[in-house]
């Protein structure tokens, strides 16, 4: 996790909210270090984590998580980490015996069904151990990336619906979290996409929307952050909304600034 | 009417963007986007809405129970009816606990109820009730709702009823906003500048113009709404579309418009390939002043002038 990140969204793996849907969403860049925090901060908040990763393997998360403190093996050894690794998972789908269906069944559907067996399977990885003791403290979902299943022919309302009944069951009744990540393609013609991340924007809570900068490409400076607040607990005028910050990629850390405040640049 | 009549003893200026939108019954369109929510004004409307002594029915697809009621006092959760299809919209969990039907049995039925008294009815949201039933079919229970008290053969008195539905702009396409914003006999379309909340509001009052009203709002934590000056006119960043552009044709160096006697000579010229009788009658019998050119040629010396051949390249 990025300790700089943490103190813009004022959390610390001791601190971190409930019942609250975070989405990312990137435009022109590559978001997906974001991903990386979050996995690895709610790992070091010993929390259960379901991670349907259907667009990386295993191993390139281990990695990277590894460069950020974690062990992605560990955790899944010791329970901690229940992973879909969809790119292994998918081959799964046809050589399965006839049984419980799939987690991602809706790859042999000739019509386009829904994600009640996904969203079964994240309920039952994440339902709470029946021996007394809580062992982990709050059960998260992280979804790399949703508009994958689009692509894969699943309907924008279905994705939706899948959100909502995980947000139903994850940030409601189990009072946990959920992560997810969109691409926002900034096509005027992809409608299913902008369908998708309109109704997710409407349904988070936190919006971290990462740009490429407008100029194009720099060395030093990597992109723009834009937080967006939705939906406070109390409505307040002054609370601050939005805010928006410039970043640098660095090898095991990611630092943050003001706009135009980039050391390189001063 | 509305019987608001128990809300006319606060202030003047804090209820009167609420007073204005409720006097209407009907559909109200709330259009919220992402930047702006509705649903604190939504929970603001309701509020009023109860605590004028209606009845209040809550189609509830987005948020929980739980953070739906949160904010208000008990006795107004109380008058709240939450219909609950957050947990199980779609019957996946086929326990039985879900209400059977979904949300179109539960709007079907609250267009057959008889009690009598004025009710309100809010749907958060219309968007997910959109992406989920057919348009025609959403259009149709809505109209049925809110024209309640027009039903043929009833012969019990049905009070007057009020549905506020919440739509989230970006999700949908000008179809289904234009049908629905045709239904609609309010429409209060969320957004701002500057960290601060307005709302135009669109009325469509039966036999009279469609009236348009801005209102800088902020709402309290109590889900009272406290209405706002607008922010300063000079740092708002841009010109409203609808103002007319500046006038570019004063304070010029050449004159742009005709005098009479002008315009009187201009509309009396003819054009010259304009072809009139006069004219007609011009070519065909030259006058004594008309000037017509003469070709006046001496012949020289060399000149051979021969009918026969004038070009005198024949060999004649």
């Amino acid at each position: 996790m990025f300790p700089e990140l943490n103190n813009l969204l004022n959390i610390t793996p001791d601190r971190a909210e409930q019942g609250k849907l975070t989405l990312l969403c990137d435009a022109k860049t590559d978001g997906s270090f974001l991903v990386h925090h979050f996995l690895s901060f709610y790992l070091k908040a010993n929390c259960k984590v379901c991670f349907v990763a259907l667009i990386q393997s295993f191993s390139h998360y281990n990695i990277v998580g590894q460069k950020l403190g974690v062990s992605l093996t560990l955790a899944r050894e010791r329970g901690q980490l229940v992973f879909l690794e969809g790119l292994k998972s998918s081959a799964d789908v046809f050589f399965q015996a006839h049984g419980e269906p799939h987690p991602l069944q809706f790859l042999r559907e000739a019509s386009p069904g829904n994600l009640q067996p996904l969203f079964e399977f994240v309920r039952e990885a994440l339902k709470p151990v029946d021996n007394g003791e809580a062992a982990w403290r709050c059960p998260v979902l992280l979804v790399d990336d949703l508009g994958l299943l689009l692509s894969l022919g699943v309907g924008a309302v279905a994705v939706l619906d899948f959100v909502h009944y995980c947000r139903a069951t994850v940030c409601w009744e189990l009072k946990g979290n959920m992560v997810v990540l969109v691409h926002d393609s900034g096509d005027a013609e992809d409608e299913e996409n902008d369908i998708l991340l309109h109704g997710l924007s409407h349904q988070s809570h936190l919006i971290l929307r990462t740009e490429g900068l407008a100029t194009g490409f720099c060395r030093d400076v990597h992109g723009q952050l834009r937080i967006l607040w939705r939906r406070p607990s109390q409505p307040t005028a002054q609370r601050d909304r939005s805010l928006t910050y410039q970043y640098k990629i660095q090898d095991k850390n990611v630092s943050f600034f003001a706009k135009g405040m980039s050391p390189a640049v001063l | 009417m509305t019987p608001s009549g128990g809300a006319r003893g606060e202030t003047g200026h804090k209820s009167e963007m609420l007073d204005s939108l409720l006097g209407l019954g009907g559909l109200m369109l709330l259009r919220d986007s992402v930047e702006w929510e509705g649903r604190s004004l939504l929970k603001a409307l309701i509020k009023k809405s109860a605590l004028s002594g209606e009845q209040v029915h809550i189609l509830g697809c987005e948020v929980s129970e739980e953070e739906f009621r949160e904010g208000f006092d008990s006795d107004i959760n109380n008058r709240l009816v939450y219909h609950d299809f957050f947990r199980d919209p779609l019957n996946w969990s086929k326990t039985g606990e879900a209400l059977p039907g979904g949300p179109l049995e539960a709007l079907t039925a609250m267009c057959k109820r008889t009690d009598p008294g004025p009710v309100t009815i809010a749907l958060d949201s219309l968007s997910w009730l959109l992406l989920h039933l057919p348009c025609t079919t959403l259009c149709q229970s809505l109209h049925a709702l809110s024209h309640q008290d027009s039903c043929p053969g009833d012969s019990s008195p049905v009070g007057q009823v009020r549905v506020l539905g919440l739509l989230h702009e970006e999700l949908h396409g000008p179809g289904p906003v234009g049908a629905l914003s045709s239904l609609a006999q309010t429409e209060v379309t969320l957004g701002g500048t500057m960290g601060q909340a307005s709302a135009h509001i669109l009325c469509r009052r039966p036999r009279q113009r469609p009236t348009h009203q801005t209102h800088w709002f902020c709402i309290l934590p109590d889900f009272s709404v406290d209405l706002q000056e607008g922010p300063p006119v000079e740092s708002q960043p841009h010109l409203d579309p609808h103002t007319s552009p500046v006038d570019s044709t004063t304070h010029l160096t050449f004159n742009l418009h005709l005098s009479k006697k002008e315009r009187e000579a201009r509309d009396s010229l003819t054009l010259p390939f304009q072809f009139s009788s006069e004219k007609q009658q011009a070519l065909l019998r030259p006058g004594p002043g008309q000037a017509t050119s003469h070709i006046f040629y001496e012949p020289d010396a060399y000149d051979d002038l021969d009918q026969e051949d004038p070009d005198d390249d024949l060999n004649i």
